[in-house]
This record gives structure tokens, C-alpha cells and sequence, in this order.
């Protein structure tokens, strides 16, 4: 399968990276990690790299890295639909001290416009 | 709320008559009297009425869940009709804004009976003697009855953008305890 697993920088999108590598660990499946300007986290692109970078190797997975400007979830979605990947991967939200899941902008962005499969960690 | 109450912690239970008639009771939560009713309630929860992802679902996470939002600093109400717990509200403190997040409760079968209104009159009551001053919620946008009732607590829409509104009310400015 071809994965594009979208990160910008908010705790659930590290979390996703966690799950994901550890599963593509096993799967062998096609990665691709796209690293997001996420204007709520405001994550410098480099160091995000370099975590990404830390995880994949961690766990010996090879996946190809890149950066995607401009606005987040359009541009994921319009890299997963142009390069046929199969699925995306996002992390699943935050939770609020009560535990109350809240979705983050991009994943409801992601949800509502992508006509390929999304995967929301949690 | 009066003055001769003084807002001493713990308030005076209130007892009141529901709109169908029962004869409901609405206390600070104590632990001791209160867990296994609570519990209880959240185990003969409806599905259906969770909200992004609360209550949980099995008795292991809903004990988990209770421990963390009625531990030290965090303040509890509950209703009782007779030996049920048939309602609770919480104020949890929120480490990043200094500010306390609110969430309420009522079981399917008490609902659209006016609980919702008494609990949460007591809990911001509550949450004043306490000393918080900032109040906010999330509340799924559909959620039409529970929104209506935050907005006649005074509560105002901070965050309409997203599938959940966010809502806050400043405790320092309103007293809806009475």
C-alpha cells in the first residue's frame, strides 16, 4: 500500500508518526512523510524533519521525506490524489484535560475533502 | 444562592421537583457516598449521547476516567432521584490557561427535565466558591439542547469554526447560581 502520512508538528501528529513507523515496520508498505506548515503548532520544518528522521531509523524503515508549503490539509490532499497513494494518516486530536477528543483543523479539513481513505491515529 | 450561604464549601444540597414530577437532589460530589452510583450511571450510559469520546465505555476506563476528573483540585456535582445517580457535572482545571473546562452529564432517562439547568447552576456555584474565574466547554455543533442551555448560563461562543463550538463564561462578571 501507498501511505502518505501527513506531520505538523502537534503532539497526536508525533503520536501518528509512532504508530505508523512501527506499523509500516511490519508491513512493509510504501511510506511517504509529508511534513506540514501547521500554523497551530507553528513547528519549525527542520526540527520535525529531524524526529522523523530519528523514528524512521529507530525502527529501520526507509520512507521518502517531504515538505509540503502552504496551506496544510489542501496540499495533502492534492499530493495524495495526484500521486495515487492509497491512504493518508493524520494524527487523531487532542485531548482536553476532561479527556474530550477535539479533531484539529487539518484532519477536519482532510476529512471532508479527500477522496482517498484517511486514517486518523489514535 | 444567598448571602447567609456564605458559599462555604460544601454547599447545602438542593432538592427540587423535576418536570415529570420526581424528586431529585443535587449535592457536592463525596467520593465515598457517591462513586458507586456514579459509576453506575455512566455504566447504563447511553452510547449514543457520548460526546467526543466521553464517557467511556467499559467500567475499567470509566473508573480511570472518574479518578482523574474528580481528583485534588477539580470540582464535582452530582444528582440523585432516590438510590440512582441520574446526573453529574465537573469542573476540571486546565494547566495550560489557568482555566477550568466544564462538562455535564444526565442519563437518557432524566433528560429534557430541567436536571441539566439545576446542575449546572450548582457546579458554576460551586466552581465560584472555588475560586476559578474562567469557565470554557466544547459542545458538538448539532447538540442543539445542550448548547441552548450554556448560552442561558451566559455562556458565549468563543469557537464556531470547527465541528465542536468552544464556549466560555468569566465567573468574576455573572452569578447564575440562583
Amino acid at each position: 500500500m501507498k501511505l502518505l502520512l501527513g506531520i505538523g508538528g502537534s503532539d497526536d501528529s508525533f503520536h501518528a508518526l509512532e504508530r505508523v513507523v512501527e506499523r509500516v515496520a511490519e508491513t512493509g508498505d510504501d511510506l511517504t512523510v509529508a511534513i506540514l506548515r501547521n500554523p497551530a503548532t507553528q513547528a519549525a520544518p527542520d526540527g520535525i524533519e529531524q524526529r522523523v528522521r530519528a523514528t524512521l531509523d529507530e525502527r529501520a524503515v526507509t520512507a521518502s521525506i517531504r515538505h509540503l508549503d502552504g496551506d496544510p490539509g489542501s496540499q495533502l490532499v492534492a499530493l495524495a490524489e495526484r500521486e495515487g497513494f492509497d491512504r493518508i494518516a493524520l494524527g487523531g486530536g487532542e485531548t482536553s484535560p476532561m479527556g474530550k477528543i477535539k479533531l484539529g483543523r487539518i484532519a477536519e479539513f482532510v476529512l471532508l475533502n479527500s477522496h482517498v481513505s484517511v486514517t486518523l491515529v489514535r | 444562592m444567598t448571602d447567609d450561604a456564605a458559599g462555604e464549601p460544601p454547599s447545602p444540597p438542593r432538592t427540587f421537583d423535576d418536570r415529570e414530577g420526581r424528586t431529585i437532589i443535587v449535592r457536592d460530589h463525596d467520593h465515598d457516598r457517591d462513586r458507586e452510583a456514579l459509576t453506575a450511571m455512566y455504566e447504563a450510559f447511553d452510547p449514543a449521547d457520548r460526546a467526543q469520546g466521553i464517557p467511556p465505555m467499559t467500567t475499567d476506563r470509566i473508573v480511570d476516567w472518574l479518578d482523574a476528573i474528580t481528583g485534588p483540585e477539580t470540582v464535582n456535582v452530582v444528582a440523585w432521584h432516590g438510590d440512582d445517580v441520574v446526573g453529574h457535572a465537573t469542573l476540571v482545571p486546565d494547566d495550560e490557561n489557568g482555566a477550568v473546562e466544564l462538562a455535564i452529564f444526565v442519563l437518557q432517562s432524566h433528560q429534557s427535565a430541567g436536571v441539566g439547568t439545576q446542575l449546572i447552576r450548582a457546579l458554576l456555584g460551586a466552581g465560584r466558591a472555588a475560586g476559578f474565574e474562567r469557565v470554557w466547554l466544547t459542545v458538538e455543533r448539532w447538540n442543539d439542547p445542550a448548547i441552548s442551555l450554556y448560552e442561558k448560563m451566559g455562556f458565549d461562543a468563543t469557537d464556531t469554526e470547527s465541528l465542536e463550538h468552544e464556549m466560555e463564561l468569566d465567573l468574576t462578571q455573572t452569578d447564575n447560581t440562583g
